[in-house]
């Protein structure tokens, strides 16, 4: 509870950001909301010997949109996206997380950047098929969401890059659903299932489904997508294409939920969030 | 009209006194009616606004801090220990391990000698000796100038562990080795029983028994102030600010195991931010700040950290019982009997093995049944000792009890409360005696049960629940007729020859009228969190006339009031509270004679009326309580009496007393996923005549989500190699406000015959009652899905499990 001896730093701008973060090297990290790298810290199970934080950074907040995309400062707070309706499942998923008072510190860069595949942003980064900005020492790059998890809180991010921001299309007239299980309201997934739907009547033109803590990153349900793809949208062939959530996933098990139980509720939530996409619910 | 008090001489002196009495509203005539009065808590402006003073806020010049060295293994031998990295620690004064402590004058100690009963009891050092016996087992500590210093410094202390096969499971460990204490060639601790010869008779009788394995899982305190300990040593003396329920214990103790004399030995419960029983302790920590303050000659703080506090502050429940209740077919319950294993973890604390054994006198419940026999195992396994947590022995006792009423219904096919009813003490009964060898002592169980079905419509219940079946909600309903043993005295049964703990079991009490007639009054109970201060007032300001708000209650320090018994088991009012109401009444009987000798009447003649003390008849003759203090301080007092307005009681009660009540849990559970949600929860509690109707609620309140967070979310976890699996809040799941309903709460009032006040406790009672109704209701819910029983915790994972498997039996059954 008492963290390692640490040095700290706010600089005014982002190339000063760069900067230490490349002077520091391996022990540099940025701080964005800070609650999960001061958890771990607390518990020492991180011990970085700076702290780059980026509160005052100019420029890396606020919600836009600007031709048909999103643009998301990353040091935008999920309670900012939560209030942010027209921001569709992304809003949705970012008022479930944890409780108000994380909500007003945590941010959707830090979110990402940290890769917890437990946590409820990134899988919905992956069904909107979004991307981030990194800048760094050698200047800026696009990261599409599916090349950014890599594994278990590990990202395409370079030590030395800042995420600045996010982008992801303007999902105009699909439908979404988000279904998040957990124990108390402010806990993190046991699994969450996030899905967005386009539909013609009552055909399914599209869709994409997502899973959160159903692997070591967070994943597409590519089986469900396709069962569902074309079909009707009918409660039986939504049950029918939520049967194959689970598949190809290997969840990490827990005191509370068995690889078994999460595959059940990865069904069970996949099947609910289709049927919130499409308005059967 | 009212005598003018004092004579020429102390004249000036009173007229002050009187005039800032009347600035502070000391010296106004009260009404006496406060006790019964919803009263704000006096307690917290102070709190809401930040400026209580815990452990923490003390800072003394020159203080050192304490971190410590924990053991990351289960069970080891310890090969050996190297500080010397420590010790080059910038900031660092010392380092010391087990060995180091040798002029202590003893281990820890564990106040339980139960007559004729032997007891397993290692020695257990505040800093291992040799060996470590669970996570978290304190190695050494490293003392420093500086907080965050000496956790760093203490992370370089080099331990070689010897890691040894570690012992988990309870009924494993009493089959043989590998043993907790080696040298004790078991894993036994005890056994003990309140046995019933007429225990086979009761079975004979019985044309149904039913058979369940009931397990109350191990739980934490997590109280939301750790504990911390600030000890300063000086001059000989010794001051102690410690995070504690029992100040007074501890004072004893310190003055023990470091060969001090006790009057130079002072413990401070400063605010205490939450015990739940997790600070009825007499800690390694108390012990090691104090002993290292000596050495060092400089103040030790301590303050644990919440990681600390989940692996180490002693935790609770942990038993898994072996029930047997028998029934005629009429419901009529003729024998229960109980066989508990009770996992100790690694050594025993101040009560650690009578905790299970408590629950053995209640566990006849609310129920008149003939045969009641209980037999305890306490059994070492490599983890967090036990001891007493919130209720200790009696919720596992009422949750056997309530569970298993539940499961001779469904056995009978009776009715739930019906059943009930059939057993119930009746009413005319009391003082009743019980199979169990106690007397209960007032009681009224139909009219607790009536009120809260005039709250709960049952049989629109069930049809509401038939019609949301149809629509695939699985709602439940569950009941918990309960009641609890509390107010813990009276020594005969409870001290060396009876029980066996080794303590009194009476309450002090002081109360100083001061020479404006406000008034402090002192209690040996010490509360942390409970409203004491406000509770305590109403009862000695309507004894003396006076408004509470001019009283101040002072209590937790051992250097201020007399000797005290701290508080636990719910005794703080109905022994501490009448103690000081008996106190005040003795203040009272001095000022009427005063007053009887200023105004020339008879003292039989003086009552207290609308805060005066007039002479009967004649009620503008009188005094206020400011006056007759004043006189008192002007030795203005009858021939042969002697001067000041101030007495000390010391009191116990002939019994314990027996608060009780009806509870009724609604839950939904989402059949495909197995998740429990509570949609309604009501409460009827009877703790006798109330003092304070709000602070009821806040105990019943904070006592049900206790329950609550048992049954569904929380729970102490080590995995088999010994590894504390829920050591952070994140996965020791206290439930929040987002998870629970607006309670629905109401009253009875029973008073009890044991003492003046008429009361009885109910800091535990919520919590006794409520894991069973939530359980049955569970139960209730899932039914007819084919599952007729479950234990706790009602995880998701759990219930969706027990729903699994009993719609494969059914379809292996149809198939
Ligand atoms: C009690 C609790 C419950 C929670 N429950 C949930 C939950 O249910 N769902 C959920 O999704 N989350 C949950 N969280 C996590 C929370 O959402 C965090 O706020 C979030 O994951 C991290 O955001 P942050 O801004 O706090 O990042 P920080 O903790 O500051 O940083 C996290 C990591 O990202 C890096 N980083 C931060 N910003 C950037 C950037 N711009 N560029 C590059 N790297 C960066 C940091 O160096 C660090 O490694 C919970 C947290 C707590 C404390």
């Amino acid at each position: 509870m008492i963290p390692a001896e640490f040095d700290y730093l706010a600089p005014d701008s982002l190339q000063e950001a760069i900067q230490a973060l490349a002077d520091g090297g391996e022990d540099a990290k940025l701080l964005a909301g800070g609650h999960s790298l001061l958890p771990l810290m607390k518990l020492r199970l991180a011990t970085p010997a700076l702290l780059v934080d980026l509160r005052k950074v100019p420029g890396l907040h606020g919600i836009e949109r600007e031709n048909g995309s999103w643009r998301i400062g990353a040091m935008t707070t999920h309670s900012e996206l939560e209030h942010s309706e027209q921001l569709g499942v992304v809003a949705r998923a970012a008022g479930t997380i944890a409780d108000p008072q994380v909500r007003n510190r945590g941010t959707i860069g830090g979110s990402l950047a940290h890769g917890d595949p437990a946590s409820d942003l990134p899988a919905v980064m992956l069904i909107t098929e979004g991307s981030v900005t990194l800048q760094g020492p050698g200047g800026q790059r696009v990261v599409a969401a599916n090349e950014l998890f890599q594994d278990y809180m590990e990202t395409a991010i370079e030590p030395t890059e800042v995420l600045t921001e996010v982008r992801f299309p303007v999902l105009e007239g699909w439908g979404f659903g988000y279904q998040k299980f957990n124990r108390r309201s402010e806990d993190w997934a046991m699994v969450a299932v996030c899905a967005v739907i386009q539909q013609t009547g009552d055909i399914c033109e599209d869709v994409r489904v997502g899973l959160t803590h159903m692997g070591s990153v967070p994943l597409r349900a590519t089986a469900v997508e396709e069962a569902l793809r074309g079909q009707s949208l009918n409660a039986e062939n939504i049950a029918k294409a939520a049967q194959e959530a689970a598949q190809g996933t290997s969840p990490p098990a827990d005191l509370n939920a068995s690889e078994e139980y999460k595959r059940h509720l990865a069904r069970v939530l996949s099947r609910r969030a289709l049927e919130e996409a499409a308005g059967l619910s | 009209m009212s005598v003018e008090p004092g004579g020429e001489v102390g004249g000036e002196i009173t007229k002050i006194a009187s005039e800032h009495a009347a600035q502070n509203g000391a010296d106004a005539a009260a009404p006496s009616n406060h006790v019964g009065q919803a009263m704000r808590r006096k307690e917290d402006p102070r709190l809401i606004t930040g400026r209580a003073r815990y452990v923490d806020d003390i800072t003394l010049p020159g203080t050192l801090w304490m971190a410590f060295v924990r053991s990351p293994e289960a069970n080891a031998k310890i090969v050996s220990i190297d500080t010397s990295a420590a010790q080059e620690h910038p900031g660092v004064h010392a380092v010391f391990t087990g060995p180091d402590l040798t002029d202590l004058a003893g281990p820890l100690p564990m106040a339980w000698v139960p007559p004729g009963i032997e007891v397993n009891n290692p020695e257990h050092w505040p800093l291992a000796r040799e060996h470590v016996r669970h996570v978290g087992d304190p190695v050494a500590v490293v003392l420093g100038v500086d907080r965050y210093g000496v956790v760093d410094a203490a992370e370089d202390v080099v331990v070689e562990y010897d890691a040894l096969p570690a012992v988990t499971d309870p009924e494993a460990a009493l089959e043989g080795p590998p043993y907790v204490h080696e040298q004790l060639g078991t894993n036994k601790v005890h056994e003990w029983s309140l046995p019933n010869d007429r225990l086979q008779a009761g079975f004979d009788e019985a044309e149904v028994v039913i058979e369940r394995r009931v397990v109350n899982h191990r739980t934490a305190g997590a109280p939301i102030e750790p504990r911390g300990v600030l000890a300063d040593y000086r001059a000989g003396s010794l001051t102690v600010w410690s995070s504690t329920q029992v100040p007074h214990f501890v004072r004893l103790f310190l003055a023990i195991l470091l060969g001090m004399s006790e009057e130079r030995v002072r413990v401070i419960a400063p605010e205490v931010g939450g015990g739940f029983g997790a600070k009825l302790q007499m800690t390694g920590e108390e012990v090691l700040a104090a002993w290292c303050s000596r050495k060092l000659g400089q103040p030790v703080k301590w303050i644990e950290t919440r990681s600390e506090n989940m692996a180490v502050n002693h935790q609770g429940r942990d038993q898994i019982a072996y029930c047997r209740m028998g029934a005629k077919r009429d419901g009529t319950i003729t024998a229960f009997h109980v066989k508990i294993i009770a996992d100790l973890g690694a050594y025993n604390m101040l009560l650690t093995p009578t905790i299970p054994a408590l629950g053995a006198f209640v566990m006849s419940g609310v129920y008149k049944i003939p045969a009641v026999h209980t037999d305890v195992v306490g059994v070492f396994t490599n983890k967090c000792p036990t001891d007493a947590i919130r209720g200790a022995g009696r919720p596992e006792a009422t949750h056997m009890i309530e569970v298993c009423i539940d499961q001779l219904a469904a056995e009978l096919d009776m009715d739930l409360l019906e059943l009930r009813r059939k057993n119930f003490v009746p009413s005319d009964a009391f003082p009743a005696e019980m199979a169990t060898g106690v007397i209960y002592d007032s009681g009224d169980y139909d009219k607790s049960l009536d009120k809260l079905l005039e709250h709960v419509d049952l049989d629109a219940f069930r049809r509401e629940q038939t019609e949301l079946r149809q629509q695939g909600v699985y709602r439940g309903i569950g009941f918990s007729t309960y009641t609890e043993i509390c107010g813990l005295a009276p020594t005969r049964v409870v001290g060396p020859e009876g029980f066996g703990n080794q303590a009194g079991f009476w309450e002090s009490a002081l109360v100083r009228v001061h020479n404006t007639g406000a008034v402090t009054a002192y209690t040996g109970a010490s509360p942390h969190g409970q409203g004491h201060e406000t509770a305590f007032a109403q009862i000695v300001a309507d004894k003396l006339g006076v408004d509470p708000s001019v009283v101040e209650v002072v209590h937790g320090d051992t250097g201020t009031g007399p000797e005290g018994r701290n508080t636990y088991g719910s005794r703080s009012l109905a022994v501490g509270g009448e103690s000081l109401a008996r106190c005040a009444k003795k203040v009272a009987d001095k000022a009427r004679a005063i007053v009887a000798h200023q105004l020339e009447a008879a003292p039989e003649d003086i009552e207290l009326r609308d805060g005066k003390f007039s002479v009967r008849g004649s009620p503008d003759r009188g005094m206020t309580l400011a006056e007759v203090a004043g006189a008192a301080y002007l030795n203005q007092v009858p021939e042969g009496m002697e001067p000041g307005l101030e007495e000390t009681s010391f009191w116990e009660p002939e019994n314990f007393v027996f608060p009780f009540g009806a509870h009724a849990c609604v839950v939904d559970v989402d059949a495909e996923t197995g998740k429990v949600k509570v949609v309604r929860y009501v409460a009827v509690d009877d703790c006798g005549k109330a003092i304070n109707p709000m602070l009821i609620e806040g105990q019943v309140h904070g006592g049900v989500v206790h329950a609550i967070g048992q049954a569904l979310y929380e729970r102490v976890h080590y995995d088999e190699s010994g590894q504390l699996i829920t050591g952070t809040f994140v996965d020791y799941a206290l439930p929040t406000a987002a998870e629970l309903p607006s309670f629905e709460l109401d009253r009875t009032e029973t008073p009890s015959p044991v003492n003046s006040l008429g009361v009885k406790g109910v800091g535990e009672a919520g919590t006794i009652a409520a894991s069973a109704a939530v359980t049955n209701a569970v139960i209730d819910a899932v039914r007819p899905l084919g599952v007729s029983y479950m234990n706790m915790p009602l995880t998701p994972m759990r219930v969706w499990e027990a729903i699994s498997e009993a719609q494969g039996r059914k379809e292996g059954v149809s198939a």
